[in-house]
């Protein structure tokens, strides 16, 4: 990584244009051209050092129920529960964390309803009680990493 | 948010086609005129429907390997003035109220904190701390230790 891919990183967190030819726009700001730009941006996601590049789109405003939820596994039941957890499809992400609570994943439905159906049906799956903590306000979500 | 809009969505969610004229490219897909996609998305950014349209870096593979979940028992009747606080400082990513669940669970602000290493963050965390003060009566620092699973959000076609 170079110091234009580092640029392109910073850039690339701010507002990008929505016009004709927004690459080449960008491009002119960090003083290259429109096929470097795009050809970096391509390695910068083979490279898996940018997850996506796009339209962040906002969970609930497009109508659907969103959640972090977590749950208290003893260690040797923890592998049985993942599996159940993961196969879930509305399950998007999922951590284990060093606590009590020591397994924590967001789940994103289609419909705010279907958010205590999946995770009852969690609950039923495992045995085990899953501790719902939607949020209640935001104070802040971007991403503001300079490299 | 109508049919459109969800085609929309939907051609663009996996990320903004890498082509020149992107926003033609997603035209060509829905069907629709590249001047409708781009009148849709500018506003779809004014109403938050587009938080914001960009590159997601993968923290750990640009050296911060230590995300930490700090989560602070912080007094009710404060919690919309700290939340604000601590949101904008420029190692917080995500910054939330979420609820209790006592006994088990006491602390209803969450904050992710990003370092290099475990040193880091927690020092960063110490700076939020000093920021809440006495309004904070305990907190904590929850590492990830294994990505169970990540998919990201997706709608269905």
């Amino acid at each position: 990584m170079d110091q234009l891919d580092r640029a392109i990183i910073n850039q690339l967190q701010g507002d990008f244009p929505v016009s004709d030819a927004p690459y080449a726009e960008v491009a002119q700001r960090l003083g290259t051209d429109e096929g470097e730009l795009l050809a970096r941006i391509k390695q910068l996601l083979a490279d898996k050092v940018l997850t996506r590049f796009g339209p962040m789109y906002h969970a609930e405003r497009l109508g659907g129920g969103l959640s972090l939820a977590a749950m208290k596994i003893p260690a040797e039941e923890f592998e049985r529960v993942a599996v159940i957890v993961n196969q879930m499809p509305e399950v998007a992400h999922n951590y284990a964390r060093d606590h009590a609570l020591n397994m924590w994943f967001v789940l994103a439905t289609e419909t705010p309803q279907g958010l205590p159906e999946v995770l009852e049906k969690i609950e039923h799956q495992t045995g085990y009680e899953v501790y719902n903590m939607p949020k209640i306000k935001e104070y802040f979500v971007e991403l503001k990493l300079q490299v | 948010m109508d049919a459109i809009d969800r085609a929309i969505i939907l051609a663009t969610q996996e990320g903004l086609p890498l082509v020149p004229q992107p926003y033609h490219a997603v035209a060509q897909q829905v069907g629709i005129t590249p001047a409708d996609v781009m009148a849709r998305m500018r506003v779809m950014l004014e109403d938050g429907v587009i938080r914001r349209i960009g590159a997601v870096p993968n923290h750990y593979a640009l050296g911060y390997k230590a995300n930490g979940m700090t989560v602070w028992d912080v007094a009710d009747q404060r919690i919309d003035e700290l939340g604000e606080l601590i949101g904008k400082l420029d190692f917080v990513s995500h910054c939330y109220q979420r609820p209790r669940h006592l006994p088990d669970w006491r602390y209803n602000l969450f904050a992710m904190v990003h370092g290099h290493d475990r040193a880091e963050t927690a020092q960063k965390a110490a700076l939020i701390a000093e920021l809440l003060g006495d309004a904070c009566r305990a907190h904590e620092i929850l590492y990830s230790t294994r990505i169970l699973k990540k998919t990201g959000l997706r709608i269905s076609g």
